[in-house]
């Protein structure tokens, strides 16, 4: 699978990262060295080898459904570049 | 050409788990903004997901009363896309193997039944809100909401009317809380539904373009938005024109539905198993377990009451709408286990028309069961009629004499005349006085008989049995 340029600007926009003609391109080609060995781990046969969906074999472990989170706004909001009425304030959203 | 309308509907029901689906905040409604969001919910850096048992138990809870599969193991994605309500840049979601595959879930549309499949059930998180005010500029953002576990509801496109996708939505609604995994509230937004509908030509088996109506905060808005929606798709098609696939919001005020996003415009939201979560396992034990703890699911529940109670399905459907009318119900059947029906009529008419007219809640209701139970047993032994009853029914919701029917009764002289000596002489009186009637009767008009039932009732001032007054006026007039 060969990658164009038009997709790694896609995917650039799509991750919200600005990047230039150079950069684009650079990334092109280091993205279709990952893809070539893709590729080639592609050829090796996997019949009935089920996915694994995580590197580790083991389980997800459960937390009990407690509240044990306590108010700590004043400190999180210490660090916010703008708040308001207890609310973070963000560049106008607009939809 | 007949139109065929395809609705599939997508709900969020929101978990009723005291703490958020991946950290220990509180998700309490109505709190303080931003008093409930942790680290974890801002996603500061270096924090990690921990899931919440809590909301695993409700989505398999889900999976069980509708039948359907549940996946071991059962993987989280990362659904990507940037909204300041979105702190990660990415929702925890469920792409492959969600917690529930399949299942469905029986509806009743006037005395039609059908089974509605369900396509899947998700575990997600919430986001936060962005609030409308304006902040000299900005937007401001309340992360109370964010991480709140939901389970997305997915059903196929099996329904072909507003009226079907509203009985689906209801059932839906009421069987999240009688499992009590959800507490419904609409207007919290604790049961948030959008509809996909699109339209096609009765017979054709290929779907059409489906556009996508977000946010039906209500039954009544659902029934308008689809029926809004379907009108327009179609009158575009038989205009020429064609669908455009999109997002669209129902304005309530206005009664129509208009563009929110297109699907050019629409995210591709480059979903990937999140790292941050192991796979879930779910074991057959676990499952078990959580089944024992169920409670008699509303089918069963309906078809009980069909074949112990000789109820018609309707009637069943009706009582078990709600697992609160349904207790209610069995309470009142309880004190008169051969009037089933009689109890049935009550609580479905008087008490929740009454209930409904006041916009109050069942478990709310001023008559309790036994109380009901008490008015009705002089129903049936024939102290009162079924309309003097209506009038104790009232006193009693106003609490009148306690809520007690006898002292109602005798308070207000309801009782029937049981005299017979006493009825005869009445229906003497009037036969006399309406010489015209008795001999229309005669003369075979019915109507003239029903008339003289009226006199006889009106002349005991309610109080005569009318089945007693039947009887007599027949042996008269023969």
């Amino acid at each position: 699978m060969t990658l164009s340029l038009n997709s790694v600007k896609r995917v650039a926009e799509l991750a919200y990262i600005e990047t230039n003609e150079n950069e684009a391109s650079a990334a092109l080609t280091q993205l279709s060295g990952i893809f070539n060995l893709i590729e080639q781990m592609q050829e090796v046969d996997t019949t009935g080898v089920e996915p694994m969906s995580h590197a580790q074999d083991v389980s997800q472990r459960l937390r009990d459904d407690i509240v044990n989170e306590s108010d700590q706004r004043e400190l999180f909001q210490s660090i916010a570049p703008q708040v308001e009425e207890g609310l973070y304030l963000v560049p106008k959203v607009i939809e | 050409m007949q139109w065929e309308i395809v609705i599939g509907l997508e709900v969020h029901a929101q978990l009723s788990t005291q703490s958020k689906i991946f950290s220990g905040a509180s998700t309490a409604y109505g709190a303080t903004p931003n008093s409930q969001a942790c680290a974890v919910d801002l996603a500061l850096p270096g924090v990690l997901p921990v899931l919440n048992k809590g909301a695993v138990e409700r989505a398999i809870k889900l999976g069980v009363a509708v039948g359907g599969k549940i996946n071991s193991p059962s993987i989280f994605a990362r659904k990507n896309y940037f909204y300041p309500d979105l702190p990660k840049g990415y929702q925890i979601s469920q792409f492959e193997l969600p917690v529930v595959d399949g299942g469905s879930l029986k509806i009743q549309v006037g005395e039609t039944e059908k089974i509605v499949n369900l396509t899947r059930a998700h575990l997600e998180e919430d986001a936060g809100k962005s609030l409308h005010k304006d902040f000299h500029g900005m937007s401001g953002i309340d992360l109370n909401r964010a991480g709140t576990p939901l389970l997305e509801i997915v059903s196929e496109p099996d329904m072909r009317s507003s009226a079907e996708a509203v009985a689906y939505a209801k059932k839906l609604h009421s069987l999240v809380r009688w499992i009590g995994i959800c507490d419904g509230n609409m207007q919290e937004g604790s049961f948030r539904c959008d509809a996909n509908v699109s339209v096609r030509h009765k017979g054709t088996e290929k779907l059409g373009t489906r556009c996508e109506i977000k946010n039906l905060n209500s039954f009544r808005f659902m029934e308008k938005a689809i029926e809004y929606e379907a009108r327009r798709q179609i009158e575009i098609i038989e205009d020429g024109g064609s669908i455009r696939q999109e997002t669209r919001l129902y304005d309530a005020d206005k009664n129509e539905t208009r563009t929110m996003r297109s699907k050019e415009e629409a995210h591709d939201y480059r979903y990937f198993p999140d790292p941050d979560l192991l796979p879930l396992e779910i074991s057959d034990e676990w499952i078990n377990n959580l089944k024992a703890t169920l409670p008699e699911l509303p089918e069963a529940r309906r078809d009980r009451y069909v074949a112990t109670f000789d109820l018609s399905s309707y009637d069943a459907e009706t009582l078990t709408s709600s697992r609160e009318l349904a207790d209610y119900f069995e309470a009142v059947v309880k004190q008169l286990p051969t009037q089933a029906k009689l109890c049935a009529n009550w609580v479905m008419g008087e008490v929740s028309g009454r209930l409904n007219k006041e916009g109050i809640e069942i478990t709310a209701c001023p008559i309790n069961p036994t109380q009901l139970a008490a008015l009705l047993s002089r129903i049936n032994d024939s102290t009162i009629s079924g309309k003097a009853a209506k009038d104790v029914f009232n006193s009693m919701w106003s609490g009148e004499h306690a809520g007690d029917a006898d002292a109602i009764i005798a308070a207000k002289g309801l009782k029937q005349m049981s005299d017979s000596g006493e009825l005869e002489k009445l229906v003497d009186e009037v036969l006399s006085a309406n010489a015209q009637q008795v001999a229309d009767y005669r003369g075979g008009k019915q109507k003239a008989f029903n008339s003289l039932v009226g006199q006889v009732m009106k002349a005991s001032r309610g109080k005569a049995n009318p089945a007693q007054v039947n009887a007599i006026l027949k042996q008269k007039l023969a």
